[in-house]
């Protein structure tokens, strides 16, 4: 590996854990695509503090942007509160109408400085190694990776710092702002950090790996766990990973790397979204066949214990006979007396059935809860 | 360039009547549908259809090697209809929420259609960026005849069966489960609609662009939901704006330089949701601002009367004048206690006795007694 290879893999990682963190939150609280909504107007805030300045490395390019974030969330409130349309319209509405100023702006105004819309929403992790960070003529790195690691930082303090507020407000709103934490603030908060997060990778990575790093790692840790500390964790380590395969597989495509990762996030999410134990679409499947036989098992349990010492119970408990009294196919119903023999819930003699104690324990148990 | 120059262009120049033509079938298309989508809580879908149907667009050029449009739009949709089918099963089987699937969706297939296109750009030579990178942000001023004709005859299927199962999407729109108890297959149904929908988010991806189209489909409906409550009325609206939208955006892009066609597109919509949530009657918020003040104002009007009323009670003679400062202490910081009075006065229910107090005319008490004393006489007036 190259040193330029190590430096775009260190970036890719640092910005995928900086995302993973305030996103966990976005999934959770069900804002999931505020982040969509920020990551495309954050672009109004970059031109026009680019005009003030005329300095794409200005520091006020990223203050001016994350303020574009909070003003976009406090707009989508301000008309949703209006009550004339919903919140998913007003998401709808005002991040399209933002990222349309900030485009046609660059387009009339900015179109000879490097200044363009594919590399903005696209981003270019591939130059991003040339541009250094130098202190007293020192080469400390690339700036890209400072920034980054800065915001990640960031995050990591502030998560520590309001972790119980978080956790709070994200499982039980109503019980937070009782408790007297200000659901206002606390959203705020998250809404800040959501943007300067967004601000930082968006130079680096583009708005699209921002939305792909800040859901698809959480979702898919939601698939895995019940608690919030491993799915932080998890969702870091996820998009770590995303990083580093999304890198070698844009290196051995030849094409973009931020659209590779992005790509990656989306395949260890349908690996998840299908073989997580308990809640892969293979787990319920197979949840679902289990519970359809013991279902069935418990059925014939009750049945037979039903006609138990009855004058009926000779011909009740014949295994022909089943296919009568509980609408069960033939085969279907020897596989279930099959399976429930093996068990150990009932014997057969001459194709009639008898329970064991087993079995009419089972049957009285199904009875009573 | 003039208005009427323009005017004149727009009939009779070749390029700017395929523009317009098409951006009009456009915003028609995406308006109709669009006002389902907004209206069954599925504004953001949008966004993830047209994202997702990047790849599409993509991987029909590997397979075809061809930049017709109907190939395409047919591997877009392909595409965009798979994107959908994923959220509705990620939601339906997982405890994922809605918004994180499409948030999914949206950034997975779109950065599957990133790969696919810096592939095909690096590795296929006759693939120059302009064919394809007009996804991205939408070029209206490629649009050719070809092109409008084959929108035109696509949207004019979609609009035909929008027509033909009216009262059943409309049924599903509004009430889901009584449509299922009427036996209504509501999966069928769902699915056609959505159908409907990709296609037509598909059909606008030329013109306005794989970032923006989103915006098409949920402006045009958001500005005509404001004007009315009516199903067909608002479809009607909404494709109205959207073509409003469309033509305009359009004509102000080519008719400026630099301008690019998706992002002015969608600032002419936005621009008429703006109009629409101010001025709409009845939902508008200037109507809504004149009715609340309209209201304090007549509540204003009784609060004084009552009070009046009430010092008439307790005097012998109900028109026994009292001291402004008297009905100022009752009105208990309630501001505008003159000017209350003398439109009491204008009505003819309070006269004025010098120096400066006030009290009830007899048939400005009469209406108080009725008023007060029987507070559902008015209710059953109005009956």
């Amino acid at each position: 590996m190259t040193t330029p290879q190590i430096e775009i893999q260190l970036i890719a990682a640092v910005t995928a854990v900086a995302c993973a963190l305030p996103g966990v939150f976005l999934v959770l609280r069900r804002m999931a695509l505020m982040s969509d909504a920020i990551s495309h107007s954050i672009l109004v805030g970059i031109v026009l503090a680019f005009f003030v300045t005329e300095d794409l490395a200005s520091p006020l390019l990223i203050v001016a942007a994350a303020l574009t974030g909070i003003a976009t969330v406090s707009l989508v409130e301000l008309l949703n509160r209006t009550g004339l349309v919903r919140e998913d319209a007003a998401i709808g509405l005002v991040f399209p109408a933002l990222f349309s100023i900030g485009v046609i702006l660059i387009a009339r105004y900015a179109g000879n400085v490097h200044l363009d819309t594919d590399s903005v929403l696209l981003g270019e992790l591939a130059f991003a190694p040339f541009d250094r960070f130098e202190l007293f003529g020192y080469d400390l790195g690339p700036q890209a990776l400072f920034l980054m690691g800065g915001i990640l930082l960031l995050n990591i303090v502030f998560l520590l710092v309001f972790y119980k507020e978080l956790k709070l407000a994200a499982f039980d709103a109503g019980l937070a702002a009782a408790l007297g934490f200000s659901p206002t603030l606390l959203h705020y908060g998250l809404m800040s950090l959501v943007s300067v997060t967004a601000v930082g990778a968006f130079e680096a990575v583009g708005s699209i790996l921002v939305v792909a790093l800040m859901i698809v790692p959480p979702a898919t840790a939601a698939l895995l766990t019940n608690r919030l500390a491993t799915m932080l964790w998890l969702s870091a380590l996820i998009g770590i990973i995303s990083a580093f395969c999304g890198y070698w597989a844009a290196h051995w495509l030849d094409s973009s790397i931020a659209g590779s990762m992005a790509t990656m996030t989306g395949l260890i999410f349908g690996l998840v979204f299908l073989f997580a134990p308990e809640r892969g679409l293979l787990a319920i499947a197979q949840r679902r066949r289990r519970q359809r036989w013991e279902f069935a098992q418990t059925m014939l349990v009750i049945h037979l214990l039903n006609h138990e010492g009855l004058p009926d119970a000779e011909t009740e408990s014949r295994v022909a006979h089943l296919s009568e009294h509980l609408r069960w196919e033939q085969d279907f119903a020897k596989q279930v007396v099959h399976q429930a023999e093996r068990r150990g819930l009932l014997q057969q003699h001459n194709a009639t059935l008898a329970l064991t104690d087993q079995g009419r324990e089972l049957a009285r148990q199904a009875f009573v809860a | 360039m003039n208005l009427a120059q323009l005017l004149y262009d727009l009939f009779f120049d070749y390029t700017l009547r395929t523009v317009a033509l098409g951006s009009a079938l456009l915003g028609i298309i995406s308006g109709t549908l669009g006002a389902y989508a907004v209206l069954r809580k599925q504004s953001l879908l949008g966004d993830a259809i047209s994202h997702a149907a990047l790849p599409g667009i993509a991987v029909a050029f590997l397979l075809t090697g061809s930049k017709a449009p109907l190939a395409l739009l047919i591997g877009a949709a392909i595409a965009g209809w798979l994107g959908t089918l994923l959220v509705n099963s990620v939601v339906r089987n997982t405890h994922i929420k809605d918004d994180s699937a499409l948030g999914i969706v949206l950034a997975v297939f779109f950065g599957f259609g990133l790969v696919l296109l810096t592939y095909i750009q690096k590795h296929i030579p006759t693939a120059t960026q302009a064919g394809l990178n007009k996804f991205l942000f939408g070029q209206a001023a490629a649009l050719l005849e070809r092109d409008v004709i084959t929108m035109a005859i696509i949207g004019g299927i979609v609009l035909v069966l929008v027509g033909m199962f009216w009262k059943e999407l409309k049924l599903l729109t509004f009430d889901r489960e009584f449509a299922a108890s009427q036996g209504f297959p509501t999966r069928a149904l769902d699915i056609l609609l959505t159908t409907l929908l990709v296609v037509a988010i598909v059909i606008g991806l030329q013109t306005v662009g794989v970032v923006l189209m989103s915006a098409m489909v949920v402006a045009p409906a958001a500005a005509a939901r404001q004007w009315t409550d009516r199903l067909g009325r608002m479809i009607f609206l909404s494709a109205t704006f959207g073509a409003l939208a469309g033509v305009f955006g359009a004509l102000l892009s080519s008719s400026v330089k630099n301008l690019p066609t998706g992002p002015t597109i969608v600032l002419c919509a936005s621009t008429l949701v703006l109009i629409s949530m101010l001025f709409a009657p009845n939902r508008g918020l200037l109507w809504g601002w004149f009715r609340r003040r309209q209201n304090r104002h007549k509540l204003h009007l009784d609060a004084q009367l009552h009070d009046l009323y009430t010092l008439a009670l307790q005097h012998n003679d109900p028109e026994h004048a009292h001291s402004i400062v008297v009905l100022r202490a009752m009105a208990a910081g309630r501001g505008g206690v003159r000017h209350s009075l003398e439109e009491l006065a204008k009505l003819g229910l309070a006269r004025h006795h010098e120096p400066d107090s006030w009290s009830l005319t007899p048939k400005g008490y009469q209406v108080a007694q009725q008023r007060f004393n029987d507070p559902l006489s008015e209710g059953a007036v109005t009956i």
